[in-house]
């Protein structure tokens, strides 16, 4: 180990203190038994309790799942074609308008592509619902999906691709059998991205959903404004809880599969 | 060329035309025409089903009331620059915040480092609403900050609903969009430079003002682009966190849209921001384009 200079270790504890502080201190006090959220009284879980009874969290909560996992596969499908035409489709007519159309979103307040992909549902009669908002979350999150998997697109060794081709596979082949188990772990983790994203998008939701349907955030930031609450405190650590039990698994998964990786090519250079 | 590679171009090309590009056409077109009380609130001055003749009609009856309301009325102009000033501050903030962590990691053991960019982008998985709401309870008149600077006998601070907490919260939740494109800088420096420059006979804080610093431009560069474009448009910190000092652009087309319900001045405000934001939007995906091209 490296001697790390009091500077270096000062910058790294305070750091993570100031991003770790105010999260566990939302968790500690949503088992506050008090309904003043800034008093401890005493430990209970009964915020939980009243959460799962709370038909209108419920509701909006199995709204947002499901355009997540709509809006996340298709911006998974659709931001890795993507990533391929910006990093092996070499030149074709418009390239620089799609290449800035995959970045400028990534970069776009929030506020401007709700609202013109609301006048855009409006001006072709679209019905504002779970379709309108599976639509918007798609368009956004393709971009950081194609952001995620070109990155790794570049990174690899290009020559394996040439060799199955010289080996007489198919583009398409080749791309299915070679390119794809590749970029596999980019491909995951921007699924996982486009997932939480719209998860957690507040304000394109608010433009494009209708009163159909709400979606979580919508229904927090109502009755945030009004300020803290123990119901929320509660509804944070649960969603917190998915998230960091989320992303310890990918990331187990995604050392694995490149040992894995990593032991297959020795073992085929062995073989030689 | 074959079907299969233009369907592969052509597929992601049309859904971005259709759900990026064509929805700022409405905006444009819609900022240039009147309030209507009806439903939607405007009365459209296009209808491209009349053909030519009614593009021609358009084009000559063309006024730019809306633009012209945005710089009579003091509220917006005001607020883009208070926008411009707060993102500006904030992205400043974050660098100094962000910085000696980015740093701090690329010194670490290799075998730590995996553990620590974890760490880094934890945060930014979990619910930006979330990571805003978490200071309310901090910042507040009776919050936990408030507490514990009463146990040590500072009287209470006002910090919740003003620009201090807005900017708290900037730093707060885009602070791993500085940390992350700096560290992947730092991680990639040859070491050897510094040591050579140590070797010459600088000392260690002359090494890193006059080689760390300058050879992490391209991360700091992004970094601080990567804060300041998304925090000029901010509406969730500003709402939650600010207060009636706190003027931002993003809140203001909020309003204008949700609860004035005056479509055409939202529209025009939000193509005004758009305009503001294409230069550092074009610088950002040249450097991207740049870091991209330099990795192939």
């Amino acid at each position: 180990m490296r001697n790390m200079s009091w500077f270096n270790v000062s910058a790294l504890t305070l750091g993570f203190a100031f991003l770790y502080l105010p999260m566990v201190i939302l968790i500690i006090y949503s088992f506050n038994e008090s309904r003043l959220v800034t008093v401890w009284a005493g430990f209970s879980t009964k915020w939980y309790g009243e959460l799962l009874g709370n038909e209108q969290f419920l509701d909006a909560a199995w709204v947002t799942v499901r355009v997540a996992i709509f809006s996340s596969t298709i911006a998974t499908v659709l931001g890795t074609m993507a990533a391929y035409v910006l990093v092996r489709g070499g030149r074709f007519f418009g390239r620089n308008l799609f290449s800035g159309m995959i970045y400028a979103p990534l970069v776009m307040p929030e506020v401007i592509t709700g609202l013109s992909l609301l006048l855009l549902f409006i001006a072709i009669s679209l019905d504002r619902g779970i379709l309108t908002i599976v639509l918007a979350h798609t368009t956004f999150s393709m971009c950081y999906v194609s952001v995620v998997v070109s990155s790794r697109l570049v990174s690899f060794d290009r020559s394996v691709e040439e060799a199955a081709l010289d080996l007489g596979a198919t583009p398409f082949d080749a791309f299915r059998s070679v390119t794809l188990p590749l970029i596999m772990p980019a491909v995951v983790s921007g699924w996982l991205l486009a997932f939480t994203l719209s998860l957690d998008d507040l304000v394109i939701a608010s433009f494009t959903a209708g009163p159909a349907a709400t979606t979580l955030p919508i229904q927090i930031y109502s009755s945030v404004r009004l300020g803290v609450s123990p119901e929320i405190n509660a509804l944070s650590t649960i969603l917190i809880a998915i998230v960091t039990l989320g992303v310890i698994t990918a990331s187990l998964i995604t050392k694995r599969s490149l040992a894995r990786q990593a032991e297959d090519a020795r073992r085929a250079l062995a073989e030689e | 060329m074959d079907v299969r590679r233009v369907s592969l171009i052509a597929i992601p090309y049309a859904w971005l035309l259709l759900l990026f590009l064509v929805p700022f056409g409405i905006v444009l077109k819609i900022s240039l025409s009147d309030y209507d009380l009806s439903i939607p609130p405007y009365a459209p001055k296009l209808d491209l089903s009349g053909g030519w003749a009614a593009v021609r009609e358009f084009l000559g009856a063309l006024d730019f009331d809306n633009y012209v309301f945005l710089t009579q009325d003091d509220l917006y102009w005001k607020a883009y620059l208070s926008s411009v000033r707060i993102a500006l501050v904030s992205t400043f903030l974050t660098l100094l915040v962000g910085y000696p962590i980015a740093h701090a990691m690329a010194q670490a053991a290799p075998e730590w480092r995996p553990t620590l960019l974890m760490l880094v982008i934890l945060p930014f998985w979990t619910s930006f609403l979330i990571r805003v709401y978490a200071w309310i309870g901090i910042l507040s008149g009776e919050g936990y900050l408030n507490q514990v600077l009463g146990v040590v006998g500072i009287p209470p601070l006002q910090i919740l609903n003003t620009n201090i907490a807005v900017y708290i919260g900037i730093v707060y939740t885009y602070l791993p969009f500085m940390v992350l494109p700096i560290y992947a800088t730092l991680e990639k420096l040859d070491t050897d430079l510094i040591e050579a420059a140590q070797d010459l006979g600088c000392t260690k804080r002359e090494a890193f003002w006059r080689v760390t610093l300058p050879l992490s431009r391209p991360g700091i560069i992004a970094g601080c682009f990567l804060v300041f474009i998304p925090a000029v448009g901010e509406f969730v910190i500003p709402s939650l966190l600010g207060g009636s000092e706190t003027l931002m652009i993003g809140k203001v087309l909020w309003e204008e849209f949700f609860n004035n319900r005056d479509w055409p001045v939202a529209s025009a405000v939000a193509v005004v921001l758009l305009l503001i934001l294409v230069i550092p939007i074009v610088l950002f995906q040249r450097n991207e384009q740049r870091a991209r091209e330099a990795g192939q």
